[in-house]
């Protein structure tokens, strides 16, 4: 199974980078779901030999919510809000890109300065996680809409998810589920707040217009 | 009783957001927060036994914190059921740029903020790091809607920013609670259970490395939502956005639940004697923190944003009294009730300014004195008391703090320390005193009310006359609390 982990790690990392160069926004809503489908195929591979019904059901709810869910929500908020299709980014593409390679060096450099103290899945798993945890640091710093940042924000969590499959043993069901369902309300709430942000900053009527013309003034 | 004590507002808030009649849900908001502080008093009485094997339970730290949360949850609730009869759902036109908005419905924010007491309560009584972190997050979920009770574009700019902002924090902590997992994990054997008091116990098993990067990770995520600089950037925002009510309880009662959350970390690193680690990264957050906030309160033109920023400097006192260790966690805990009492006091006052002048830039606002007479000498009393002028409690515990600074023999921390508490004595009195003297006159010469309602008055006066007892007098029941939460930091 060490294949699989493995196979889904360096996926994870490729998409990442995918993501650091895209400009299109519904390409970056895809990736961002590709990625949780990922997760989810990892969840299933991280401990084979523990595979039980927990396990496969929260598989399914990662996928469920980072592969399908969400990016239906996300693609839903970018038809009504008739925003601008295209990333708006601080830092350009393939800044980005290269800057990207070296977080991921950077990545490497550091869990090799901390070594885990048991046996891990991977050798993978905890450069790719700081990786991944980094590129959605970086995207929601260096990305301004709104949308965006709810994907960059989903990288990130994405990120700390990966070392918390693949790392943290015995993690209670309990404190399992509050983080989904956290992520799950965040998401929804700032799906809210994109929303509004969209209603409040688009529509146009005449009090608005006086206003303008008097704060210019 | 632990049970009660999240029960009581969770119920609460459930109630409230189904009752229609304004006057009943106003009088559950006053009961439950009256139930509740009922409740937290009568745990100093009795302590409550640990529940859910030790996952909840009330140790002096978090009982010091939940009382002050309590405490300033009713003097919040008294106030806001006046705040809430001037605040009707009709259509109203925004004093700043004329453009019209509507309030959120009156049950969404009620029930809301007794979600935020419920959440805050949570914070205090988690033992179980995992559960401490879902606390955190409550919170910012539940005071997220509060932030946008005024619904026109700048208070949703303030809350985008608070809702993403602090998530990423939360996020790194998370990140920093999977590493405290791995800093337990015992090698092949049985891991250590993420509880505050099986972490303390065994603290000498724990991985230091990773310990110490999992406490990094903890301080940036935390101290996001405590308004550590330079991670305070959403703060300023949220509180001067934010309905003075919210903006109240933000900072007397959210920051030090946040504040909490580093703390318990830095319990396990004194453990496993590792506290000079953590004591260290406190003190140069400490004075950054302070610095930035000095650097913008001289000179600031919105008084809330004033205010704010002061939030960011007492935070950063606060993480530098405990990271200087000895008698300064005493003075840092100590000042942690006295800031609470203070803020929220000057918070409410600053809301009754607003609903006068309508304006809350200090060049817009002369005269309180004269025209709110009573809002006027708190606002002075306000002052007086947040820059640490005696007779008040918060000279006593910057005293002690700097007391902890020269005993430690750190003469340079206790110079800048100094140096940065006149700058901002200096940049709020010509602020505050410029507001309070003056002849009379708003923006526009808006027909300002003739007299304050009564129910505007009572929660700041209070909290008034506490700093002022405060300072005098500990009570000893009082310095042995945090006597007791100090001796926990080592």
């Amino acid at each position: 199974m060490t294949g699989w982990v493995d196979t889904a790690l360096v996926l994870l990392t490729l998409t990442s980078l995918l993501l650091l160069g895209s400009s299109r926004l519904t390409r970056c809503i895809r990736i961002v779901a590709f990625q949780g489908v990922v997760l989810g195929v990892l969840t299933v591979t991280a401990r084979p030999t523990e595979l039980s019904l927990r396990i496969l059901m929260l598989a399914a709810a990662i996928v469920g919510l980072k592969g399908v869910t969400f990016p239906w929500l996300l693609s839903r908020v970018l038809r009504d809000a008739a925003v601008r299709r295209e990333v708006d980014p601080v830092v350009g593409y393939i800044g980005s890109l290269l800057l990207g390679t070296l977080m991921l060096a950077v990545s490497f450099w550091l869990s090799a300065r901390l070594p885990l103290p048991m046996p891990a899945i991977s050798g993978l798993l905890v450069p790719v996680a700081l990786f991944t945890t980094l590129a959605g640091l970086f995207l929601i710093v260096t990305r301004r809409t709104a949308l965006t940042q709810v994907l960059a924000y989903l990288v990130l969590e994405n990120g700390i998810y990966v070392f918390g499959v693949g790392v943290v043993q015995g993690t209670p069901m309990l404190v399992e589920l509050g983080v989904l369902l956290d992520v799950f309300v965040v998401v929804f709430v700032m799906g809210i707040a994109i929303f509004h942000i969209n209603r409040e900053f688009d529509h146009i009527d005449t009090d608005q217009l006086t206003a303008l013309k008097d704060w210019t003034a | 009783m632990l049970l009660a004590l999240l029960l009581i507002p969770t119920l609460g808030a459930v109630a409230a957001y189904f009752i229609t009649h304004h006057t009943v849900r106003r009088t559950l908001l006053v009961a439950t927060a009256v139930a509740h502080a009922a409740t937290v008093t009568a745990t100093w009485v009795a302590p409550p036994a640990a529940i859910w094997g030790g996952w909840l339970q009330l140790d002096a730290l978090g009982g010091l914190f939940l009382s002050i949360t309590s405490g300033l949850f009713l003097a919040a609730a008294l106030y806001s059921v006046g705040y809430l009869g001037r605040e009707n759902s009709e259509a109203r036109r925004d004093f700043e740029e004329g453009l019209l908005f509507a309030n959120a419905p009156e049950a969404t924010f009620t029930s809301c903020l007794l979600l935020f007491l419920a959440a805050m309560t949570l914070v205090a009584v988690s033992h179980r790091f995992g559960l401490l972190w879902v606390a955190i997050e409550m919170t910012t979920l539940a005071s997220a809607p509060l932030i946008y009770f005024h619904r026109h574009h700048r208070s949703l700019e303030a809350t985008w920013k608070y809702l993403l902002i602090c998530s990423v924090g939360i996020a790194l902590a998370l990140l920093g609670n999977f590493f405290l997992a791995v800093a337990a994990s015992d090698h092949g054997g049985q891991p250590i259970p993420l509880v505050l008091s099986e972490l303390i116990g065994r603290a000498s098993e724990l991985h230091v490395a990773w310990l110490k990067a999992a406490f990094l990770l903890l301080l940036v995520g935390y101290g996001t939502k405590m308004g550590l600089a330079p991670m305070h950037t959403w703060l300023p925002d949220a509180h001067s956005e934010a309905p003075s009510v919210v903006s109240a309880l933000l900072s007397g009662a959210l920051l030090n639940c946040a504040f909490l959350g580093i703390l318990r970390v830095q319990q396990v690193c004194v453990a496993a004697g590792q506290g000079a680690f953590g004591q260290d990264l406190l003190v140069g957050f400490g004075l950054l923190s302070m610095a930035v906030a000095a650097a913008f309160i001289v000179g600031q033109s919105d008084y809330k944003r004033m205010l704010a920023y002061s939030s960011v400097e007492h935070m950063g006192l606060l993480a530098l009294g405990v990271g200087l260790g000895g008698v300064a966690t005493f003075g840092a805990l100590l000042h942690a009730v006295n800031h609470s009492l203070t803020k929220a006091m000057l918070f409410l006052v600053a809301g009754n300014i607003l609903a006068a002048y309508q304006s809350k830039s200090t060049a817009d606002v002369r005269g309180v004195l004269r025209v709110l007479p009573a809002s006027g000498v708190l606002w002075v009393i306000g002052f007086l008391a947040i820059t640490g002028t005696p007779p008040f409690g918060l000279f006593v515990s910057e005293f002690t703090i700097l007391r902890g600074a020269f005993d430690q023999g750190r003469n340079a921390v206790a110079v800048a320390y100094l140096a940065l508490l006149a700058v901002v004595f200096v940049g709020m009195a010509s602020t505050v005193l410029r507001m309070a003297q003056g002849a009379p006159g708003g923006r526009e010469q808006n027909p300002l009310p003739a007299r304050e309602p009564a129910l505007a008055i009572v929660s700041p006066a209070i909290l008034a006359l506490l700093v002022l007892v405060l300072g005098l007098y500990i009570p000893p029941l009082v310095r042995h609390a945090i006597l007791e939460a100090a001796r926990a930091l080592g």
